[in-house]
């Protein structure tokens, strides 16, 4: 069975925490051994955030190394860019084509980078880069909210498992009145043709 | 059964199935979702207590009357409850008592990162630190029992990365706690609870004598064990930082300690004539390094690693290849090519009252002691209208200081209702018998923010949402002795400032009552404003206030309407009165 390393970035209050409940879960009905980190507190007030989630035979820390993600899930444009470091050339990136500036831009003091240049950042580790317009999709889906389960959609066709699989866990963890919506999200993430 | 679960849901599990009924807590990152677990659990009794000294004697007072007690907070909560547990080991209980109490290493959510295992070694309790969520299931046993058989509270200590991380715990579906029959009658024993100075005396030997046993203890259970591998090197390690060791030198011998407190000399010495050389892998302070050193054994720990900060395995890698104890690193960390990717820090949420309470201070060009709560926000630019923050409740007394070391100054305290309720009341009381003339401004959102929205004593509900009495903040000040008080929304901002001036010519002290409901959960939303791309002169004066949704574009400024809340902040900042909004 073998390892699979996930990191999941974006701003505090996109759904990261639920994001990474739902892929642990995932794991767990896979047969893997699960471990996650994240962080809460005021690094969750409109900072960026960062989740960890591993699958493998036997998982020791919970934190994922430099260099060693299978994958990154961005649900914000820089702050995909910010984790880079953990990359590799085998890694695949989904990154949500998606911005929310950060203080600093909107003052005027700071500059967003173009979704060019954080392309070319990330394609600079030598992994695979696929672009989704998750909001549009999660808007679409009911709320934009979601759109952290449109990404695991699009993931959850490169890591296996049936789709059966991860709409029970969203069955499971997304509060009753949401399950649907949710669902209809992530099949539109498996459906946008990124496998 | 499996189950994911963080650190903090398994030891409330694991408390809950050995039977502790009492819970009592302080909501503190990363500990807040201990008691917030324990207190769903059917036939438990769960609070919110004030602070975290308040909670330990609560919890101390269940294990007096026999019943096993659960006791939350952050690690900077201990020094607030620091009193309470100093006693409690002389004392001694009649249940079990578990203190769990979470470290955060690289201060993620907190003032600084202070390494409670030192509280262990000063107080003289046991101190257990599991690894992850399924020892943090037994741990919870394990010192319930220990707290029984020894007659002491114990410590289970965590850090962020057991706290906040999700691994599985085995869960027995059936299991249920043993039944309340086997309570412990309560015994007046006066000798025993009443530290007058001749008792104390007496009971202080009893505690030396009681670690004495710890420490056999620590010899034999399997909490500290040797790992056998190579030999070439040794790894000491306990909690978080044991699985990241794990990961970089999977074939070390490794001596892991479940028990961090006190430790066992003989395996320890066992340990070391085994192998060659030794790594002692710590975060934060040198806990295990100094006794190995004390025991006159030589080892490697913070000559390779840092004394500040979180680890992580990239960390230990790094710094053990740096040392040349492993091979180059091989990971693929290397710099990142040259792009500025703007930092993000934590910023006041679109709609906060914060926001509006910030902008008057600003213009009225106050000094502001603030506290610990999302209000620490306003010390961030562009507000920057908030000029310290110690720890939980110092804002009203350091004002009260400043003004009588001499600024001339007119001093403003700011503080959150939860923390006011926490520490905040007896330096307001502090400020009016010592004759002060400090104004100090409650920032009540209703709630404890910071940590997810807890309940506190000014909400009318306890942590188990039964309804309770509402603490009146605007009588209880007054109660006080306070004249000059009076309550506002602080993003009425005309309102707002004309208070404040009244309170600053003043001559008294005062209290003002900011009151407006956090945004986050009260949810409320109004229609965003409008600005004029024509009349807008771009001139910033809104971005001012550093509120997210207000964006400078080339020629004007616009308003990201998904993310604003219609607060309507913007709109009476604005010089040139160009934004405008419907009347509510």
């Amino acid at each position: 069975m073998k390892k699979i390393d996930y990191l999941l970035a974006g701003v505090g209050g996109q759904g990261t925490i639920l994001a990474s409940r739902i892929l642990a879960s995932a794991g767990l009905e896979l047969g893997y051994d699960v471990k996650t980190a994240e962080v809460h507190g005021m690094a969750q007030r409109g900072g960026s955030v960062e989740s960890h989630v591993r699958w493998g035979e036997k998982v020791y820390s919970p934190l994922v190394e430099h260099g060693m993600a299978d994958y990154l899930i961005g649900f914000e444009m820089v702050e995909t860019a910010r984790w880079l470091t953990y990359l590799n050339k085998n890694s695949v990136t989904f990154i949500n084509r998606f911005r929310i500036p950060p203080l600093l831009v909107t003052l005027g003091k700071a500059r967003y980078p173009s979704e060019k240049e954080i392309e070319n950042l990330l394609q600079s580790r030598g992994g695979k880069v696929k672009w989704l317009s998750a909001d549009d999709m999660a808007k679409d889906a009911g709320n934009p909210a979601m759109a952290g389960v449109v990404l695991l959609g699009a993931l959850s066709n490169l890591v296996g498992g049936g789709q059966e699989i991860w709409l029970q866990v969203i069955k499971r963890l997304v509060p009753a009145r949401f399950v649907e919506m949710n669902q209809k999200a992530f099949l539109a993430g498996s459906g946008a043709g990124l496998g | 059964m499996k189950e994911l679960m963080t650190g903090n849901e398994a030891l409330a599990y694991g408390a809950y199935l050995s039977g502790v009924r009492v819970g009592a807590g302080y909501p503190g990152t990363p500990g807040t979702q201990i008691m917030e677990k324990f207190a769903s659990f059917p036939g438990v009794r769960a609070e919110w207590a004030p602070n975290e000294k308040v909670a330990l004697d609560v919890g101390i007072g269940a294990a007096f009357a026999g019943t096993r007690a659960l006791v939350s907070m952050k690690h900077v909560g201990l020094n607030v409850a620091a009193d309470s547990l100093f006693y409690a080991v002389y004392t001694g209980l009649n249940a079990g008592l578990l203190i769990a109490c979470a470290d955060d290493p690289g201060m993620h959510s907190s003032q600084n990162e202070q390494d409670n295992r030192n509280y262990a070694k000063f107080a003289r309790a046991p101190m257990l630190e599991p690894s992850d969520s399924e020892e943090a299931k037994q741990f919870a046993a394990t010192a319930l029992e220990i707290s029984e058989t020894f007659d002491t509270p114990v410590i289970v200590r965590f850090v962020t990365r057991t706290s906040h991380s999700s691994s599985v715990v085995e869960v027995d579906p059936a299991a249920v706690p043993p039944p309340t029959t086997e309570h412990k009658p309560y015994k007046r024993e006066i000798g025993k609870f009443v530290m007058v100075p001749g008792n104390a005396r007496r009971r202080h030997p009893v505690v030396e004598e009681r670690i004495g046993k710890l420490r056999e203890y620590a010899e034999t259970t399997p909490l500290n064990r040797i790992e056998p591998g190579n030999d070439d090197w040794g790894i000491v390690a306990s909690g978080a930082v044991y699985q990241y060791a794990r990961e970089v030198f999977p074939e070390a011998t490794f001596l892991r300690l479940g028990m961090v407190y006190p430790l066992p000399e003989k395996l320890i010495r066992e340990f070391a004539g085994r192998v060659k050389k030794i790594l002692v892998i710590e975060e934060l302070d040198p806990f295990f390094e100094e006794q190995f050193r004390l025991l006159g054994i030589p080892v490697s720990g913070k000559d390779v690693f840092p004394i500040v900060g979180e680890f992580s395995p990239s960390l230990i890698r790094q710094a053990a290849s740096k040392a040349g104890i492993l091979p180059a690193a091989v990971s693929g960390f290397s710099a990142a090519p040259a792009l500025d990717i703007p930092v993000r820090p934590p910023i006041l949420c679109p709609g906060c009252g914060h926001r509006g309470m910030f902008t008057v201070l600003k213009e009225a060009g106050v000094v502001v002691m603030g506290d610990i709560g999302c209000y620490t926000l306003g010390a961030a630019s562009p507000l920057e209208a908030l000029h310290f923050c110690g720890c939980m409740g110092a804002s009203i007394g350091v004002a009260h200081g400043m003004d009588k070391g001499g600024i001339p100054d007119r001093l403003v305290a700011v503080i959150g209702d939860s923390t006011f309720f926490h520490s905040g009341i007896h330096p307001l009381i502090n400020t009016l018998y010592n004759q002060g003339k400090t104004t100090t401004i409650i920032a009540d959102n209703g709630t404890t923010s910071m940590t997810g929205h807890q309940d506190h004593p000014g909400t009318g509900r306890t942590l188990q949402k039964q309804p309770t009495v509402k603490v009146d903040l605007e009588r209880m000040v007054r109660g006080l002795g306070f004249n000059k008080v009076d309550v506002c929304d602080p993003n009425e901002m005309d309102d707002f400032r004309k208070i404040l001036e009244d309170h600053l010519k003043s001559d008294e002290a005062s209290v003002i009552i900011a009151r407006r409901p956090c945004v986050l959960q009260s949810r409320e939303r109004r229609t965003p404003p409008r600005i004029d791309p024509d009349l807008c002169t771009n001139c910033g004066t809104c971005l001012e206030i550093g509120c997210p949704p207000l964006v400078q574009q080339e020629d004007c400024v616009s308003i990201n309407e998904a993310m604003c809340t219609g607060c309507g902040l913007c709109v009476q900042v604005c010089p040139a009165e160009v934004i405008s909004q419907e009347a509510k």
